[in-house]
């Protein structure tokens, strides 16, 4: 190590700085690329990285998919990858490298939601289309405006609001609830989320016990023989991944789950670890309508290809990250189609990239999304009760109800829970049906 | 050597700014790079007393949450940053004066378990803190003027480099000095301290306070360059990077810390954009060649350097 590295990284990167930058900060005329670079930042490391992973492979594999086929507007894509494990600070200056030095053209940001929430005020000041891939806080676009940030999935609200609609309609007569979350943002927002949602459809519901055990938690014996000793009708957990995964198997051990009806927002990813140790006839949601075994998707043909691509490819089934990372590749080919039309076949520059993202409707394979005028994607959610088939080695949902979000959603300027102090008894039979 | 060293700041600054100047995504990481290296500063005179501490970045984190929690009602760079200097300082104070009693692994473990004390806090206080997302500084201004866009860049660079340069020259003087010097007397015999009339609890509690401070402005910096912060800042493992900062740079001269700083960034930055999924790796085989081949760090290469040059 001595500073001759140092300075020559320096100057190195000085160069690059100085060939770079003038052609992406300038343009308005924009020369058509040679390649088009997207810069997708994801979990590569920590616990979250059961997410993260499958969403690199689901881009590499999409793009390629997308070159084969010629690239958007005949120009080959690239992505660049960058983790987002080390933290804030560190994302925040991968971002501007990525951006102000290799000049990508379009960035993915994101899975964890203070992730987004650091990153949505950079698209603004370094006037970058970003894309929020995967990141579910209803926090983003209620709080600030944010004219190149776009979110191509549901959010929290209606991800909630789903299961909650469910559960009325499935256990109306349910009195007591306890809730089981992680300790951190996610954890909190959701449960304060359902909870305003729940006091205002069904009032009158005695809420047991709020637990928040440590963040990575891997031992929930304690609160599990509290919730034996309460015997709550309702559990709700919005917990994802390897956490959930281990409460599930602790608490099926110790037969909570013959006690108690659990609900859970945020299953599907846990499911294919779980196998057939998954107990049946639970609350199960997967933040949108990929589920695998979806019963009427809108092209069948096209849903099956995806499925089996991915995982004839990388051998595990795809879960919802997989999707959320088609749907973000999907809504960036459909913008920049829109995009290059509307201006008679020549190259569109960030402005108007980012004004053909707003009120784009893209299809998928389930149904289709469209981003409403704040940039955030409105995404059918299904809802159903864990249970076990021929088809899959994990439990799927059965007698699902699909909701159609905009009934779910706080419409555009609304904070979520203003919005759900509006609602009225009843909602569970007037929204969502059965598919 | 000490002659030179002014000499090799300023280069050294120079080089920063022209680089700044040429590479503007550059100019992000080397105000954090500056910032990190204020805080590693600290840590340096306290490696002076023979005592390392673990927790560190919790006097950053409480700079960083005290920009986070008054810049709405007064975003002014001017008013932030002592304000954050003077918290970090009188928490600095309280903590220290009971954790000067300890020396080495009771040191360094008190000073961890505080800042996870600390970490603990921000994250369970939900309502205040809003927990691990973390809260979002509000548009701030300087003298009045509000800053925005490439402009607010630049200021924080040198908001950044002008504190750098200060505390540099604050702790190249204090160390000098008769209260810098007997930090050194702590680590090779404390008794013989005692001996002489000085008090070495009061010695350790002037370089602590004077370190919390350093790591006040760091997290204020920090927190006022990436407009957002996380309990992350006070975690371990952020108290570990400012330990290994303190290491890559080489404790023997007051420049080591910003050297290895930069280093450190500089490594990071590329290792990321290189390997995105063993970015990690580079940066351990970084340290283990430190510690193998220049285990006077970045600093005592150069310096090896220099006394060479002078010798021929």
């Amino acid at each position: 190590m001595t500073t001759g590295i140092t300075r020559r990284a320096a100057l190195l990167a000085a160069g690059f700085g100085g060939v770079i930058l003038p052609e992406t900060l300038s343009a308005q005329t924009m020369p058509k690329p040679t390649e088009m670079k997207v810069g997708i930042t994801t979990f590569l490391s920590g616990p979250a990285s059961v997410f993260g992973v499958p969403g690199q492979r689901a881009a590499q594999w999409l793009f390629e998919e997308v070159n084969r086929e010629g690239g958007i507007g005949g120009v080959p894509v690239r992505p660049i990858f960058v983790d987002e494990g080390p933290g804030t600070e560190h994302l925040v200056g991968e971002f501007r490298r990525l951006v102000q030095s290799e000049g990508v053209h379009v960035m993915f940001a994101s899975i964890s939601s203070g992730s987004c929430l650091a990153c949505t005020p950079l698209s603004d000041e370094l006037r970058k289309t970003t894309i929020l891939w995967d990141c579910g806080t209803q926090r983003t676009f209620e709080e600030g405006n944010h004219p190149f940030a776009f979110r191509t999935q549901g959010y929290g609200t209606p991800e909630l609001m789903a299961p909650l609609l469910y559960l009325l309609k499935h256990k109306p007569d349910f009195r007591s609830i306890a809730v089981i979350n992680q300790d951190y943002a996610w954890g909190r927002d959701s449960w304060e989320l359902w909870k305003t949602a729940m006091d205002t459809l069904k009032p009158g519901v005695r809420v047991v016990a709020e637990m928040f055990p440590r963040f990575n938690s891997t031992d929930f014996s304690t609160e599990i023989t509290r919730l034996l000793a309460l015997r709550p009708d309702v559990v709700l957990s919005t917990s994802w991944g390897g956490e959930l995964t281990t409460l599930i198997r602790q608490a099926t051990e110790r037969r909570l789950f013959e006690r108690s009806l659990f609900v859970m927002p945020v299953a599907e990813p846990s499911m294919p670890a779980l196998g057939r140790a998954m107990p049946v006839g639970h609350i199960i949601g997967s933040r949108g309508d990929h589920w695998i075994n979806h019963p009427a998707p809108r092209d069948r043909a096209l849903f099956d290809r995806f499925i089996e691509g991915y995982r004839s490819r990388f051998n595990e089934y795809p879960i919802y990250p997989v999707h959320h990372m088609a749907q973000a590749v999907w809504a960036l080919r459909a913008a920049y189609a829109k995009a290059i039309e509307t201006k008679g076949g020549a190259w569109p520059n960030d402005q108007e990239v980012g004004a053909a993202f707003r009120g784009l409707t893209f299809p998928t394979p389930t149904a289709s999304i469209t981003l409403r005028s704040d940039g955030q994607g409105l995404e059918e959610q299904i809802v159903g009760l864990s249970s076990f088939g021929e088809r899959y080695p994990y439990a799927v949902p059965e007698r699902m109800m699909r909701y159609d979000p905009v009934a779910i959603s706080a419409p555009v300027g609304q904070k979520s829970v203003d919005w759900m102090k509006t609602l009225t008894p009843g909602m569970e039979n007037r929204v969502g049906t059965s598919i | 050597m000490r002659r030179a060293e002014p000499w090799l700041a300023l280069a050294g600054a120079l080089a920063l700014v022209a680089v700044a100047w040429a590479a503007p995504w550059l100019r992000f990481i080397l105000t954090l790079a500056l910032a990190k290296g204020i805080a590693v500063l600290g840590i340096l005179l306290l490696l002076r007393a023979g005592q390392v501490s673990f927790g560190h970045a919790m006097y950053a984190a409480v700079g960083a949450y005290v920009v986070a929690f008054a810049a709405p009602s007064m975003g002014d760079v001017l008013v932030l940053l002592p304000m954050a200097m003077l918290t970090a300082g009188a928490i600095g104070l309280v903590i220290g004066l009971f954790i000067t009693r300890y020396r080495e692994i009771f040191f360094s473990m008190l000073n961890l378990a505080l800042s996870m004390v600390l970490y603990s806090l921000l994250e369970k206080f939900y309502a205040i803190t809003k927990g691990s997302d973390g809260i979002r500084v509000a548009p701030l201004s300087i003298a009045g003027m509000p800053m925005d866009g490439p402009m607010a860049g630049w200021v924080m660079f040198g908001t950044a480099l002008t504190v750098a340069a200060c505390f540099w020259w604050v702790a190249r003087q204090y160390l000098i000095s008769p209260m810098g010097e007997a930090l050194a007397a702590i680590k090779t015999r404390e008794t013989r301290l005692e001996f002489l009339g000085v008090s070495a609890r009061g010695v350790l509690l002037v370089a602590y306070v004077l370190s919390a401070i350093m790591a006040g402005a760091a997290g204020a910096i920090i927190a006022m360059t990436s407009r957002h912060v996380t309990p992350l800042l006070a975690y371990w493992t952020s108290s570990g990077e400012l330990v290994f900062i303190a290491i890559l740079g080489g404790a023997g001269g007051v420049l080591g810390p910003f050297l290895g700083a930069v280093t450190y960034e500089l490594i990071r930055v590329y290792a990321a954009a290189a390997f995105a999924d063993i970015w990690q790796m580079a940066l351990g085989l970084a340290l283990l060649a430190v510690i193998l081949f220049a285990p006077g760090g970045v600093w005592g290469v150069i310096a090896g350097l220099l006394r060479r040059a002078r010798a021929t």
